[in-house]
């Protein structure tokens, strides 16, 4: 609909550069994850067994403390995904013609 | 004396049938068996009546019969044509080409001397 | 002591203050002094409406009851923040690109902008968000309460829950519905929920700071104090853990009110990178001081006081009044944002999905164009907003407010669950069908209703005690809470469980063995790769359609000001002078989206549509048309094929005549041949035999000859006509062989005397090879004799060399016998070789007495005994082969 001309999609290229390569592992970073999260947050369930009881203050630190700790990586990961869609954005051109594109 | 009568016919039998026919009756015949020079020999001999066999080595009758009928001196020229092959499209063939008498083997004796007399003195 | 009338004003101040806010973001957006409204840190607080008054002031009641289960709540929308890369990116990335207005309409578009299926998430929002908006004006209620004497307690909370209502519906009303394009957020509200975010964060961290350092001591203190406690032990239910964190994420995906600010609101990715973290971290802060709020509520207060109520109660029997006014701002902060939200986003679904193709209908075709649509899509919206919130309040006046509005947050969550596999199956999976969406979302909604729903009014209240019991008509397997016999669940987790299931596979199956219309196809594709194809769906012709028109319609659905430049804009960008544009397809998208950004994609289609009339293509047509394009290509290539078999037939016809003609020719000829070889013997025996007959002047001597003659002649025609008659019995294949073995050297020695029999003049000399004829051969040996006899007469009559010579070769080659006939004259010309096997094929001048037809029968004979005769042209003279088959043939014993 914008005047970005006609269809410039051509294959994705084989190899990428060295920054869109350290950025798609970022991703891939940032898409484990939620998974790293909900294994770590499924532990709960292994409390109780064997009649071992687990303090609720200890209960409440550990989930706390994982929350925390996926917080401040999303933010690394949601911050240096930020940065480098930026400068991409004004490295390339075209990029800059098509904002609702995906960063990559 | 009658006159002088060429056959042209390939068949040695039917050529010795029909020379002692004609000879019998005082005619001069003169025999030929190729119908590649026939016309020539017709020119060089200049009979008085032609027999003229439909297939002949070398070219067929029908071809030496427009032949002569084109050569505004053998255009007269009586011809008698004898065919074997007794097809009603022969004897038109040579009507159109011209031809005095048309006969299918096997004819009478007294049939050719007939005709080769009655062409004579037309 | 805080007073109601204090407490009024302290909350009329705030609206007032909220209005304010909100009044201020729009003129600011207006103004195009907006930047700072866009921000990702607005946008990241506007998604705390996840928090409602439920939350607030019921996860301290739900720790106390169940212990750290209250987290799952959280839990759940975290790791989809976090993991936004997963779906909320693509969900993002959809509606933006496809101007998406809410779930309802995300689930019609990419279903083939169904309105049916509109109708249907639309109905399930409403029956799940209604019971929303009651809790939210019960908690305000109970608030109220909280702070009433005891005689006002019951008098002040209905009419408080009625003026909340009314208030809210008035907020949502005026900043809800002032423009209608989606693209224009909704600003002020936004603005407002942010404030109302922050508002209710500090509100419950300065509670939970004033417990934590202010009664128990700090965070040692805290600790203990926990451990100490009734909730010292953790006591863990590992089902309603693990489920209740999905449940939440899952809600967080679906619920309309989050969809609104998620997803419509969302301006850039930047807005939800940001939130992928803060919004996780303003939920952990939301949830950090529960338990210590509860371990103090429960020592504090005395024994039966309603924990759902400590966030208010602890800070009051503290004496802190002010902390306790905060508390409550905090609490109405979120009930009054979380209606806020879900009444614009349910009454847009209800505008777009029901009200507005109601009204269009009744209107009927043509008729898009004579109303003023804006203000009618005005008023739908307002008074769906309206509608939304009196149902909201009648659900509160008749349920009592009873504890049975309590469960209703996760019964809620459970119901609009549903609508995901439809949405996930939407985004990912291309081959998701409209009949699989709706299929599964009936199945869900069903499963839902009886299972959760209906049940949560409790025992006897809807459904009768009986159906528990015994289960729907009688049947075990049916009872709501123990569905297929599925007995000891939790009823949460079993409805959950089985609706989720269900759904999903229903809408899979269902999915998998329908067909989606092309519409849906393309939508599907669009959705599924919008990271790869952003861009529009699908096209109107570019036919010259009514522009005036479709600026009326625009200017009554935008308004004036905004729809001529929209068209003026657009007229600019193809060059054109004046205000009207083409109406390029392009454009016609264009406008398309721009309107469904106000009536929702189904809706604009249809107006668009309704207008552009006969000029546009749907893709339906364009398949019909393409169908009908394959159709006449096949019907032409069926022409095709047919005029070629024609052709072929003609052809085959035309060489059948050829081969009639042809062989008509040759009978004509093969009669005159035979005419003529009867007709000439005959003349010359008629001739002499009339010689003979007549008898005068004949000598002796020539009468002699002429009868010899005549008797030549008569042997002749017997010949001919023996030979014609065995070549015709040849031909006809009625010949029956007689097989025998023999030598081939004594057939031979036979075949060449019978040659030479009549032999006079020069002698043929032949050239054998004994030893080599030396083969046995099993065959009609009479018939191969008859063969080699017409070979070597050939060789007798025709052979021109001064010392005529035959040479038989005999050879065995390749499981052959053959048999050369090879003389030393000068052979047969190249030009003759074709036709020697003819009939009367006589290539001699030299007359030989034969009919010609010798080869001829020869070829017969040996095509008859499987074998071939041909003429080897590499030899010097005349050469013939005759090839026979070996197994006729056998080495000689």
């Amino acid at each position: 609909m914008s005047d970005t001309g006609g269809p410039r999609r051509t294959r994705p290229p084989l190899f990428l550069e060295r920054r869109s390569y350290r950025r798609r592992r970022l991703i891939d970073a940032a898409r484990l994850l939620p998974v790293l999260g909900l294994m770590l947050w499924l532990v709960p369930l292994l409390w109780g067994i064997g009649g071992r009881t687990v303090s609720a203050s200890g209960a409440g630190i550990y989930i706390f403390a994982i929350w925390v700790l996926l917080i401040l990586a999303a933010a690394v990961f949601a911050i240096t995904l930020g940065r480098s869609a930026g400068s991409a954005r004004e490295v390339d051109p075209e990029t800059r013609a098509e904002e609702e594109r995906p960063p990559w | 004396m009658n006159g002088h009568v060429l056959l042209i016919e390939d068949e040695p039998n039917i050529i010795e049938a029909i020379s002692f026919i004609l000879s019998r009756e005082g005619w001069r015949v003169d025999t030929h068996s190729q119908g590649s020079d026939a016309v020539e020999h017709v020119r060089r001999t200049g009979p008085d009546v032609l027999i003229l066999d439909a297939m002949l080595p070398g070219r067929s009758g029908f071809d030496i019969l427009r032949d002569l009928r084109d050569d505004p001196e053998m255009s007269a020229l009586p011809i008698l044509m004898l065919t074997a092959r007794g097809q009603s499209k022969d004897r038109e063939q040579a009507e159109r080409a011209g031809v005095s008498r048309f006969m299918t083997k096997p004819f009478s004796n007294a049939e050719v001397l007939d005709a080769v007399r009655a062409l004579s003195e037309a | 002591m805080v007073t109601l009338n204090t407490l009024a004003a302290f909350a009329l101040a705030y609206v007032g203050l909220l209005f304010g806010v909100a009044f201020v973001a729009e003129r600011a957006a207006r103004r195009g002094r907006g930047r700072w409204l866009r921000a990702p840190l607005v946008y990241t607080l506007s998604l705390s409406i996840y928090c409602t008054a439920w939350t607030f002031y019921g996860a301290v009641g739900s720790a106390v009851r169940t212990g750290f289960e209250y987290l799952t709540i959280y839990l759940g929308p975290s790791l989809v923040m976090i993991g936004w890369w997963w779906v909320l990116r693509k969900l993002v990335l959809v509606g933006r690109s496809q101007r998406i207005t809410s779930v309802a309409d995300l689930i019609s578009s990419r279903y083939g902008k169904s309105n049916l299926l509109g109708v249907g998430v639309t109905i399930l929002a409403l029956v799940g968000t209604t019971p929303y908006i009651a809790l939210q004006l019960q908690s305000v209620t109970l608030s109220v309460g909280v702070f009433a004497h005891p005689g006002e307690a019951r008098e002040a909370g209905d009419a408080t829950a009625l003026y909340v209502a009314m208030g809210l519906a008035l907020f949502t009303v005026i900043f809800g519905t002032r423009n209608l394009d989606a693209n224009e957020r909704h600003h002020g509200v936004v603005m407002a929920i942010a404030v109302e975010s922050v508002v209710k964060l500090t509100a419950l961290l300065a509670v939970g700071v004033f417990v934590t350092w202010g009664v128990m001591g700090g965070i040692g203190g805290t600790l203990e104090r926990i451990d100490a406690s009734e909730l010292g032990q953790v006591r863990m239910d590992g089902g309603r853990w693990v489920g209740l964190t999905l449940l939440s994420g899952m809600a967080l995906l679906c619920l309309p009110r989050m969809f609104q600010v998620m997803v419509v609101e969302n301006d850039s990715d930047a807005q939800l990178r940001v939130a992928s973290w803060a919004f996780p971290l303003y939920l952990m802060l939301m949830s950090l001081f529960i338990v210590p709020i509860a371990v103090a509520g429960l020592e504090l207060l005395p024994a039966g006081a309603n924990p759902d109520l400590f966030v208010l109660t602890v800070p009051l029997s503290q004496g802190q009044d002010a902390l306790a006014v905060l508390s409550f701002l905090g609490g109405f902060s979120s009930a009054t944002s979380m209606v806020i939200v879900a009444a614009i986003a349910v009454s847009t679904m209800v505008s777009n999905h029901i009200v507005m193709p109601l009204w269009l209908r009744t209107r009927g075709p043509g008729a898009s164009v004579s109303g003023d649509v804006r203000d009618v899509v005005m008023l739908s919206r307002r008074l769906s907003i309206i509608g939304v919130l009196l149902l909201g309040y009648l659900y509160y006046r008749t349920s009592g407010g009873g504890a049975a509005l309590a469960t209703i947050g996760l019964v809620s969550f459970v119901g609009i669950s549903q609508v995901l596999p439809a949405m996930l199956g939407g985004l990912f999976w291309r081959g998701a069908t409209h009949v699989g969406a709706l299929a599964g979302l009936t199945v869900g909604f069903v499963l839902w209703l009886y299972t959760l729903f209906l049940p949560s009014f409790g025992e006897g209240v809807i459904l009768p005690r009986a159906v528990f019991d015994a289960g729907l008509f009688g049947l075990g397997w049916l009872r709501p809470h123990a569905l297929f016999g599925l007995e000891g669940l939790d009823p949460l987790m079993h409805a959950l469980m089985w609706s989720i299931a269900l759904n999903a596979v229903t809408f899979f199956a269902a999915s998998l063995v329908s067909f989606p219309s092309p519409l849906e196809r393309l939508q599907g594709a669009q959705f599924v790769s919008i990271e790869l194809t952003p861009g529009p769906t699908r096209s109107w012709s570019g036919g010259p359609a009514e522009v005036e028109d479709l600026m009326i319609m625009t200017q009554r659905i935008l308004g004036a000001g905004e729809a001529q430049a929209l068209f003026a804009a657009e007229a600019r960008r193809q060059g054109l002078e004046g205000n009207l544009p083409d109406p390029s397809p392009d454009f016609l998208e264009t406008l398309e989206r721009k309107l469904s950004g106000s009536v929702g994609a189904a809706t604009a289609h249809a107006m668009v549509g309704q207008i552009v009339g006969g000029m546009s293509v749907s893709v339906e047509d364009l398949m019909a048309v393409a169908d009908e394009t394959a159709q006449m290509m096949e019907y032409s290539a069926r022409l095709e094929a047919q005029s070629k078999e024609l052709a072929r037939t003609a052809a085959q016809l035309r060489s059948a005549n050829d081969k009639l003609t042809r062989l008509s020719v040759q009978k004509d000829a093969f009669l005159s041949q035979i005419s003529h070889e009867l007709r000439t013997p005959m003349t010359s025996i008629r001739a002499f035999s009339e010689i003979l007959r007549d008898g005068e002047g004949l000598s002796a001597e020539a009468a002699s000859k002429y009868a010899s003659i005549i008797h030549d002649e008569a042997l002749r025609l017997t010949r001919l006509l023996d030979d014609l008659l065995d070549l015709s019995v040849l031909e006809n294949g009625q010949v029956s062989l007689n097989v025998r073995s023999g030598l081939l050297s004594e057939l031979l020695d036979r075949a060449i005397a019978s040659a030479r029999s009549d032999e006079d003049g020069q002698a043929l000399r032949i050239l054998r090879d004994p030893a080599a004829e030396r083969v046995w051969i099993s065959t009609d040996l009479d018939r191969l004799a008859q063969v080699f006899i017409n070979l070597v007469s050939n060789a007798r009559k025709y052979c021109d060399a001064p010392v005529p010579e035959l040479r038989i070769r005999v050879g065995q080659a390749g499981g052959r016998l053959t048999v050369d006939f090879i003389d030393n004259g000068s052979g047969i010309a190249a030009e003759a070789r074709d036709v020697i096997f003819e009939k009367f094929a006589r290539v001699s001048d030299r007359e030989a007495g034969g009919a010609g037809l010798g080869l001829a029968i020869s070829r017969q004979i040996v095509t008859r005994l499987g074998g071939e005769i041909s003429y080897l042209a590499d030899e010097a003279g005349a050469a013939f082969r005759i090839e026979l088959p070996l197994d006729i043939a056998m080495a000689a014993r």
